[in-house]
């Protein structure tokens, strides 16, 4: 079966190079989104697997929005993807419920290798 | 006990941009940039064609900004696997850029250290205004034939 992945990201550039270096099995992207608030509506349509998720954001930061999402379901994974590369950023979002942190900047190998760590966990 | 003395603790503060700097260029792109020794801004206006501004908050108080010309970001954009080199693109490439290592720097100076989403100002006769009473850094890049620049105004 097929797992979902969705996209947030307030810079449209940072998202398009998710989309291109996305290079797992069965992995299919079913949504973007620019800020928390958009993300939860997308959330809630598409019941994405995998979510990576950007922390500054206008609108609703992503800490906020990765509690907002486990709320609606606490199986999903996410990913932080952002450029505040320090510890203690890293463990409020993961005390939220994200399950894997990467800093910015990324190149596609690190997504990747993200990626299926998280999902080897399921 | 070791004491810094001003230049020392400017020095210290400004070295994470610097290292920020050449990490973003090394891992964005594959190739190294040349970052130089940090000088104080005495012209008035030192931005190029595109410049991404960080407010900063909490512990530092100020602006962090890097200034671009539009065919440097075109092969950012490029080294990135991006064929899109619309104005949008451009603008978010210059905010993503100034986000990122005004984010990094937080790996040395703490969640404290508090930025804004970035604003990008356009166009070759664009001004930055600079607070005043601070002091302003310009930490001068090389990549490729361009020549970038970081610019830091905090308290």
């Amino acid at each position: 079966m097929n797992r979902k992945l969705m996209i947030v990201d307030d810079s449209n550039v940072v998202r398009r190079s998710i989309e291109r270096a996305v290079n797992v099995e069965n992995l299919d992207i079913v949504g973007v989104a620019g800020n928390g608030i958009k993300a939860i509506e997308l959330f809630k349509e598409t019941a994405p697997d995998l979510v990576t998720m950007d922390i500054t954001m206008p609108e609703m930061d992503g800490v906020q929005c990765v509690e907002e999402l486990i709320e609606l379901n606490p199986d999903v994974h996410i990913l932080v993807v952002s450029a505040l590369a320090d510890k203690a950023t890293a463990i409020e979002a993961l005390s939220k419920g994200a399950q894997g942190y990467l800093s910015k900047p990324f190149n596609p190998k690190e997504l990747n290798e993200a990626f299926l760590e998280l999902l080897e966990d399921d | 006990m070791t004491s810094l003395t001003l230049e020392q603790t400017e020095q210290h503060d400004l070295q994470a941009f610097i290292d920020g700097t050449a990490h973003y260029f090394d891992h964005i792109t594959g190739q190294e940039a040349v970052v130089g020794a940090p000088y104080l801004r005495t012209t008035e206006n030192p931005s190029l064609e595109y410049t991404g501004m960080i407010g900063v908050s909490g512990s530092r108080k100020g602006f962090v900004y890097f200034t671009s010309s539009r065919e440097m970001l075109e092969n950012i954009l490029d080294a990135m696997g991006e064929t899109d080199f619309c104005d949008e693109n451009i603008a978010d490439i210059t905010g993503e850029i100034a986000n990122t290592i005004s984010g990094n720097v937080r790996r040395s100076y703490g969640k404290n250290f508090m930025i804004s989403v970035p604003v990008v100002l356009a166009g070759g006769n664009h001004q930055v205004t600079f607070p005043g009473g601070n002091a302003t850094y310009i930490i001068p890049v090389s990549w490729k034939q361009f020549e970038p620049r970081l610019m830091i105004c905090l308290e």
